[in-house]
């Protein structure tokens, strides 16, 4: 292959809180630095910075990712910002990737931040802009339109029940307990509550949803031979993969995420993966809503079509699971700062194949695990394999 | 977060903390106003709302019939080759019963909107519109639906123009 193995060495997060005292460049600073301190280098070893942040309109601040850079660790240095809604917490390390692996830099710093918080009344008025401005914002839409819209396509095709899907947010949020983190861990939760809670766009209740936070996460990645000094437990990035589908999503079945697939075939393929259900044995799927953790599993091929909320129902999917996923919490547990939550599971990754995740680990000595975020206009997978060996 | 570490950064407020300012904050509102172009295909899209139709394109190599109109085809990355006037009915392909507006207050009547398939576009080809003149318990998937329009005198070319679908008599 003609690049270089990258490796994560470090990594940081702050908790996830619904509103923090921190200004976003503070929220970013100290998840940076901890990742830094995790694995003993300074700012004079990072040769760039890669950063990942959602839209300017949240913060109100235009040119964010310069605003954030001094917090980031990018004084004087190479600095990108890369940005694909949903998606882009997994998209900032693909760019940390290849800024290492081919061989431009040794040592990348990737940040995370969102501070959703700001927006007013709430962020939902930053995401109106996202329909189109001309054939879909006259009709008044919100967020929510699109996920209650490919929700109940997907469980239509499928025939599936509100209480099969509200397994996942059950499933997380517990997960989330044990994640010191968390903002919205809930042990007692059952499939009940969520039921039972308000509908806000059928079939999307309040509790089948993971609402704005704010949190920053980073990570240190390294080439082989500053990662072989730096530490015994270096975790390999072993595939990447990213895809975007059409922005005319009235034009296309929501019920399944082909770009996700997408996407994660050139993960797999780069990583030598042939069998990902096999293969994989921690996944971390993009859960802003519950049904996404299901459309996403099947989507990354870790589940045959309409098949997710089965393995979810036989326990498959818990930590302690045959293939566990969102051990973390996810987004329904541990909290949804956009950017930042993508890169949350990917350093729960990182975590979990050290064997650090405490409470939180899988058992069975995880080797390979992936992690997926997702976005835009029901648009664009994102895909990162980490392993441990080889 | 790793076991092996203790201490983490962050300090989470509660809304009563903001609304009762116990924590300095700046506010700001913008004032941000635009006038976005429709372009050379939504603008045409627009001008046959305005006479009451609804326009289509269709590409000769992938042969899809598309809505709304574009001037690519964005599969085959050429230009589109006809514009198709279509149906002004069609089924819905997925829909919401929604209770909440953009800015999250409550709403007691449920906005519907919905994907619709238009009638004469390719298999799958819709918009997004909203639904009225019907019991959102009764609203299901593959339901046939047809457009309500503005009076001819009240239509501007607006996607508007169309008020609502609502359920086609049989």
């Amino acid at each position: 292959m003609g690049w270089r193995k990258v490796a994560v060495v470090g990594a940081g997060m702050t908790k996830f809180v619904r509103r923090a005292q921190e200004t976003g460049k503070e929220l970013a600073f100290e998840a940076a630095k901890m990742a830094l301190d995790s694995c003993e280098l300074t700012l004079d070893d990072v040769d760039g910075v890669a950063l990942g942040s959602a839209p300017d309109a949240f913060d109100g601040v235009h040119m964010k990712g310069e605003y954030l850079t001094d917090g980031a660790g990018a004084w004087r240095k190479p600095f990108m910002r890369s940005y694909v809604g949903g998606g882009t917490g997994v998209f900032a390390p693909i760019q940390g990737w290849y800024h290492v692996a081919s061989g431009l830099f040794d040592v990348c710093l990737v940040v995370c931040e969102e501070k959703m918080s700001s927006c007013q009344p709430h962020p939902q008025g930053a995401f109106l802009t996202i329909f189109d401005h001309t054939t879909e914002r006259p009709l008044g839409p919100n967020l929510l339109w699109i996920f209650a819209l490919e929700m109940n396509r997907y469980m239509q095709r499928y025939g599936l029940q509100k209480k099969d899907i509200a397994l996942v947010s059950v499933k997380n949020k517990r997960n989330a307990a044990d994640h010191p983190c968390a903002l919205l861990a809930d042990p007692n939760i059952t499939v009940e509550d969520v039921l039972q809670s308000e509908v806000l766009a059928w079939p999307v209740q309040r509790l089948d949803v993971s609402p704005v936070t704010d949190g920053a996460v980073a990570l240190v990645l390294a080439s082989e031979n500053v990662a072989k000094r730096v530490t015994d437990k270096p975790v390999w990035i072993k595939g990447v993969g990213w895809s975007l589908d059409s922005a005319y999503w009235t034009n296309r079945d929501l019920y399944y995420p082909k770009y996700v697939e997408y996407a994660a075939r050139m993960a797999y393929e780069m990583a030598g993966i042939r069998e990902p259900r096999k293969e994989i044995h921690i996944a971390e799927p993009y859960d802003p809503f519950d049904y996404k953790e299901l459309h996403h599993l099947e989507g990354l091929l870790l589940a045959d079509k309409g098949e997710a909320p089965r393995l979810t129902a036989e326990g498959v999917t818990a930590r302690t699971g045959n293939m566990p996923v969102c051990p973390s919490g996810g987004l329904l547990g541990v909290g949804n700062p956009i950017a930042a939550a993508g890169l949350m599971k990917v350093a729960e990754l990182f975590w979990q194949l050290r064997g650090e995740a405490g409470k939180r680990q899988v058992p069975g000595k995880p080797i390979t695990g992936l992690a997926q975020a997702w976005g835009d206009l029901m648009q664009v997978g994102t895909v990162i394999i980490l392993g441990i060996g080889g | 977060m790793s076991s092996k570490i203790k201490e983490y950064p962050g300090t989470g407020l509660r809304e009563s903390d903001f609304r009762e300012k116990k924590v300095l904050f700046t506010e700001w509102k913008p004032n941000a106003r635009y006038a976005w172009d429709a372009g050379i295909a939504i603008g045409r899209y627009l001008a046959e709302l305005k006479e009451g139709r609804i326009l289509g394109v269709r590409c000769r190599q992938c042969r899809r019939t598309v809505v709304p109109p574009r001037l690519f085809c964005e599969w085959c990355f050429r230009p589109m080759d006809e514009w198709v006037h279509l149906q002004d009915h069609g089924v819905v392909n997925t829909f919401s019963l929604c209770y909440v507006r953009w800015d999250m207050e409550r709403i007691a009547e449920p906005l519907i909107p919905a994907v619709i398939e238009i009638a004469g576009a390719s298999p799958g080809i819709g918009i997004m519109h909203l639904l009225g003149e019907v019991d959102p318990q009764k609203v299901e998937m593959g339901m046939k639906v047809q457009a309500v329009w503005k009076p001819a005198a009240e239509r501007v070319g607006a996607i508007t123009d169309i008020r609502y679908f609502r359920p086609m008599k049989s």
